[in-house]
Order: structure tokens, then sequence, then C-alpha cells
């Protein structure tokens, strides 16, 4: 009830002039392929990024703010053969999206923190059975239903931690417009190469702030399919062993008539309460993002050459930073940023090379302490004192005045 | 091995490592999955173009034995995940396998909805008026008054009538039949597969370990005998009188209608998008 009455009061949003706007958008983004700069929404990277990465079916349900993302595939699924469909909840668009996937199809779902927590147990499934898929969380102020148009990054630990039991996560964080566009394409190749759901998490003022950007022309755009089966059906196994975990993947009527079940499997699929099989399943599903943890992990490493002071953050709070890194740097103040683009895996290895090299670390987020957990369970010395939190749950942005005094104050 | 006569349906089911099963000795589950599987085999589908999709209980069990494309899915989600698969490739067979509770509590938004959308999945709902895998609690389809380990002093709610509630949210074919009438099983579901649209198949089955020990039913063949008793044709309903039919399982097809599918429907919306994206560009 609540949550209809939140999107009740929003009906702007909702009732935008999109139809003829998306003709013209297409025709630049298909037909011509010649890409000028564009004025774009958060919103509408991820969903023209989605199309570009070949998503050919989108199922999930209106949430504010993602529901640009389902408003626009609405119109260009259609045109492209794709499927879109409207389910009548979150959870039956994650499932819906698993089933499709299973069945062959490149799919995602987009929600926010209300419909993200309804997913976490399908996003459990999809994991645990291997199916790639991807879902975006434009995540909104919370708990609950919270501020529905405000922002927050309060969904950094439930991104990796939200569905029950243990299970590693891809969790990509972009910090503009393009970089939407750019993640989401990352996403669903990754979800494809590691038959996993990969989540993107934008932040509400990226996913409705309009940017210029300049798409890049589909002959550059890298986009991976997940590996097919060679071996006749009789000798496929749905969960193959090899080095990298990376295994082929059948798609319902291809005549490999494999199971898929959400219970402990072996490498057939087929369910199993034998404890050898148990463990390898596991140690499958954490040792696919463990070994491959060079091709996952991205971040972004700004004036941190003979940086004494690092900001470490993610998304939208990384903007204010580099503005704040600018107007420091200007009266000789030495500070860089380290910026996670995959947040989940931790990037482990960057942050311990950061926490050799300055003296101070200023971690802000628009939550009450989350990435900088991380930073500490990092940090050698416990009672370190140089670890600085800027933390803000109201709604608001940190500014980059916000960041500059504490820099100041530390400096 | 000892000499088994080769039956239909051992062609059918996976041979490699998954036997024996998990139902009760006098569970009604093994019987509708050969109902199901004759069926198939009578209208001679192709076993690669069908998929068994499945949530959680005893019932939900089922697709792990058969030699399908088969999901075994998150309790009341199964309808989801199909309308996934069938959304994606039209052409395959859709057939989700549920029982009471995860069909009409947990899974009852999507049942609704996948009906008013008449997407054509085949849903075989085997109600036994229990939680049978949880060991014995109170469903939405356990009787009035009945015993549960959640309603000890007897269930104080109402139960549904699935085939009315699906026919309320659109179903276009919605059939009632039991576990003892296997024929007439057999028959409903091969219309069933024939039909172009939402079908809902309610077979009333005995859960003779549970629910019929809690409620004092008299062990699986009194309940097998309970059904051919208590139960009655709905061509027979019109000529008993109201006082005959009350309190009776009314089996058959109870209705039956072509209307849209939504498959169809959306591969129309795309022809239709597809030549207005052409007569512009």
């Amino acid at each position: 009830m609540l949550k209809k009455n939140t999107k009740k009061a929003e009906p702007k949003k909702t009732t935008k002039p999109k139809a003829t706007k998306n003709e013209t958008k297409l025709d630049e983004l298909q037909s011509t392929r010649e890409r000028k700069n564009v004025l774009m929404q958060g919103n509408e990277a991820v969903a023209y990024g989605a199309l570009d990465a070949g998503v050919n079916f989108f199922a999930g349900y209106p949430i504010t703010p993602s529901t640009e993302v389902a408003e626009i595939l609405s119109a260009e699924l259609p045109k492209r053969g794709g499927v879109f469909v409207q389910m009548e909840d979150e959870i039956a668009s994650i499932c819906a999206i698993t089933g499709a996937s299973l069945a062959g199809a490149k799919s995602l779902t987009a929600t926010s923190g209300p419909g993200f927590s309804l997913m976490q147990e399908g996003i459990g499934f999809a994991k645990i059975t291997e199916t790639p898929c991807v879902v975006v969380n434009v995540q909104r102020m919370g708990p609950s239903t919270g501020m529905p148009t405000s922002p927050a990054q309060g969904d950094i630990m439930q991104a990796k931690w939200g569905s029950h039991g243990d299970s590693p996560s891809i969790v990509l964080y972009p910090d503009s417009v393009k970089e939407s566009y750019e993640l989401t394409i990352r996403a669903v190749n990754l979800a494809e190469k590691y038959r996993t759901c990969v989540i993107l998490l934008l932040d509400e003022v990226i996913g409705h702030m309009r940017e210029a950007v300049r798409l890049p022309d589909m002959a550059n755009v890298r986009v991976i399919n997940r590996i097919k089966p060679t071996v006749p059906p009789h000798w496929y196994k749905h969960y193959d062993e090899n080095q990298k975990y990376l295994s082929p993947l059948a798609s319902y009527g291809e005549g490999y008539r494999f199971h898929v079940t959400g219970l402990t499997h072996d490498s057939h699929g087929f369910p199993t309460n034998k404890s050898s099989e148990a463990s390898e399943m596991m140690e499958r599903l954490r040792k696919k993002i463990d070994y491959n943890i060079r091709d996952l992990v991205q971040i972004e490493s700004h004036q941190m050459e003979d940086a004494k002071i690092a900001i470490f953050t993610a998304g939208i709070t990384a903007r204010a930073a580099k503005a704040a890194i600018a107007m420091a740097r200007a009266e000789g103040i030495k500070v860089g940023l380290l910026r996670p683009l995959t947040i989940w895996p931790f990037p482990d290895d960057a942050v311990r090379k950061m926490l050799r090299n300055v003296e101070t670390v200023i971690v802000p987020e628009l939550n009450q302490g989350q990435l900088i957990h991380e930073i500490q369970r990092l940090t050698k010395d416990k009672s370190d004192g140089n670890l600085i939190p800027i933390q803000r749950v109201n709604g608001q942005l940190i500014t980059p005045n916000d960041i500059l005094r504490k820099i100041k104050e530390v400096s | 091995m000892a000499n088994i006569p080769q039956r239909i349906i051992h062609e059918y089911l996976r041979h490699d490592k998954k036997f024996p099963h998990v139902w009760c000795a006098g569970c009604s589950n093994g019987i509708v999955l050969g109902a199901i599987i004759r069926a198939i085999a009578s209208l001679n589908l192709d076993r690669d173009d069908i998929v068994m999709v499945s949530g959680i209980g005893c019932s939900s069990r089922m697709p792990v034995y058969v030699d399908f494309n088969t999901l075994h899915t998150l309790h009341g989600r199964s309808i989801a995940y199909a309308t996934g698969v069938k959304l994606h490739k039209p052409n395959l067979k859709v057939i989700v396998i549920t029982g009471d509770g995860d069909c009409t509590a947990i899974g009852g938004n999507h049942l609704i909805h996948a009906a008013r959308r008449n997407i054509d999945l085949k849903v075989i709902l085997i109600n036994n008026n229990i939680y049978g895998m949880t060991g014995g609690q109170c469903s939405p389809t356990t009787p009035h008054e009945a015993i549960a380990t959640t309603a000890p002093y007897g269930n104080i709610e109402p139960d549904f009538n699935v085939c009315n509630l699906a026919i309320g949210a659109g179903a276009s074919f919605v059939a009632r039949t039991t576990a003892f009438h296997v024929l007439e099983m057999q028959g409903i579901m091969k219309d069933a597969l024939e039909h172009p649209g939402f079908s809902l198949i309610e077979v009333v089955s005995a859960c003779p370990v549970i629910f019929g020990r809690l409620n004092k039913k008299g062990g699986a063949p009194q309940m097998m005998k309970d059904f051919r008793d208590n139960s009655i044709p709905l061509a027979a309903v019109d000529k008993l009188p109201p006082e005959k039919v009350e309190g009776k399982i009314i089996r058959g097809i109870l209705r039956r209608e072509i209307r849209p599918e939504y498959c169809a429907q959306y591969a129309s919306l795309v022809e239709r998008v597809k030549v207005k994206e052409a007569d512009n560009g």
C-alpha cells in the first residue's frame, strides 16, 4: 500500500513524453551508428546499454527511481523482437528473467530498494543455479519505503549479503551517465561469462541526472555471449568442472534436457545430500569469483601518485570527492581518490596499496558506514585513527565542500 | 534387476541415480506423474520441447525424475519462472507441477496473474489439503475444521475452491479430477496439453501419511474409495438434487474457452511495432 502510494505521488515521471524522443534516439543509436553527443539520463543509459549488450528479455515492476528503464525497454524491445513483460511484482520479475535465461535469453530487470529486497531469494536461486542475469538497483533512501526520490548508498552490503546463505557476488557501481551505459554492458557480459546474477548499483541521482554523453559505435562495443556446449547431450554436465570455472551452458529446447534446482546439487544438477558434493558446489561458486578476480575488479585511481590523503568512495559521492580534490589541490594539499567500479568482489589489493602509501583515508558514503568496514578489515593497525568517515543519511548528497572541510581538518 | 515389464512411463523417467523417489507409500503423486507421462506419450510430443517447472513441496519434487527439460524453483514461484521460459521460447510446452500450498498460498499472486494473461502454461495442482513436506501444516485448501499440526484444535478458516479461483482470474481451461480417476485424469491432461491458453488442473489427491493420519481418514485405500464415493462428474450435477451435490467433489472440465493467448498476443504486438517502424524508416 505504501509503495503504491509512493508511486502515485510522482505521476510526472511516468508520463513524460517519451515515444517520439525514443524514436529519434533509436535512429541515432541504432541506424546511423554515428553517435553524437546526446543528453541522457542514467536510467536511459542503462536501457540502451542493455540493448547494446544484447539483452532481449526484460521483466520488471514499476518503482521509483528506476521506472524509466522499464518504460524505455517496453518501447524498444518489441522493435527488436525482444520480450518486455510487466510482472505482478518484483519477485515474479527476478523469477521470469531467470526462467527466460535458462531458455537462452539475455535477461535483465531494474528495480529499487524495496523491490531489490523482494528479489533477494530469486537472486540466490540464480547464483546457485549459475544462471546469467542482471539486476539493476537504482538505490533510494531507506529503510523500507524511505525517501523514494532521494539518494542513498545503503544497499552496498545488501548487494553482497542480501540473499540467505553464502554466495559470492559481482556488483558494479558507476559514477556517471556514460559509465552507467558502459557498466550495464559489462554487467551483462560478466553475467554471461561467469554464469551468475550480476548486480548494477546506481545512485538515485545518477539514474535521474542528465549528462551529455557520446556513446561508442557498436563496432567498439564488446559483447560476450555464454559458451554453448559442443558435446552430445548424454555427455553434457550442467556444471562442468574446468580450470577457470567457466563452463558451457545449454538452453531449454536444445536437446540437452538438463535439470536445474535450487537444492544443493552435483555437477549434473541433480540434488545431493553428500557433503563431498555439497562442498564441491560451494567451492565452485567461490572459486569462479576468486580465481578470476583480476578480470572482475575495476578501479579508478585519481591523483593518487603523490597523495598523502586518500578518499575512498563510489558512485555519486566520488564525483563530489573529485571536485573537493580539485579545490584542495589548488591549495596545495596532496589528496587523491580511489574509486571502485566493481565493489564486489572488493578490490583488496588496490586498497592495501593505498593504505601503504597514504597517511589518512577519508571514506564518505551516503549510509551509516558500509564501505568503511571493508577498509577497516584491510587496515593492519585496528586502532588507527587515520580512517575518517563522512556519513550522511538524510536524503541529501555529501557535497564537495563537506569533503574539502574534512580534508583540511586532517591535512 | 528384477524382470519388470517395460511400460511407457519407464521411457520417460531418468534412469541415472534419481531413484528411489521421496514420496511416501500411498501418496498420489506417482499416480499423477504416470497420467502426465501417458498423456504426453499419447500426443507424441517431443520430450526436447517439454519443460517441467515446479516450486517447493512434495509434488514439486516430480521434475527431477522425468527426462524432460526440468526446473525445480523456489517456493510459490514456479509459475513466474515458467512465464519467463514460455515467453522467450513460446514453442516449448511448459508444464507446471505445484501443490495447494505452493500455488494458492505463497504463489497465489502468480497464479491469478498468469490466469489473467492467459499464458499457455499447463498448471497441474496436486491438492492434498496439507503441507506434506514440512510435516502437516494447514494450507489454504485444508478443509474447515480439519486437523493440521498448525491447527491442532481444528482449522477455523474456510478453504479455497481453487478451480473457482482460477476461473475468476480468467483461466481459459480449468478442470478437476481425483487421484482415483486415473483415466479421466489422463484424458483431461491430454485436453489441457492441446488447449491454447492458461490451463489449470486440480487433482484432488491423498496424503494418507500426514493429512490422512491427522484426520483419521483410514489409510490410502480408504482415501481412494472416498474419492470414488464422494465425487460426481460435472455432467451429473444438474440431474441430482442439491442435497446430493452438497459437499461433493465435482469432477470434469469446468471451463474451456478460446481467448487470445499471451505469447500469441505478444508476437502480434511485435509484428505491429515492426511494421510501424518500417513505415517510419
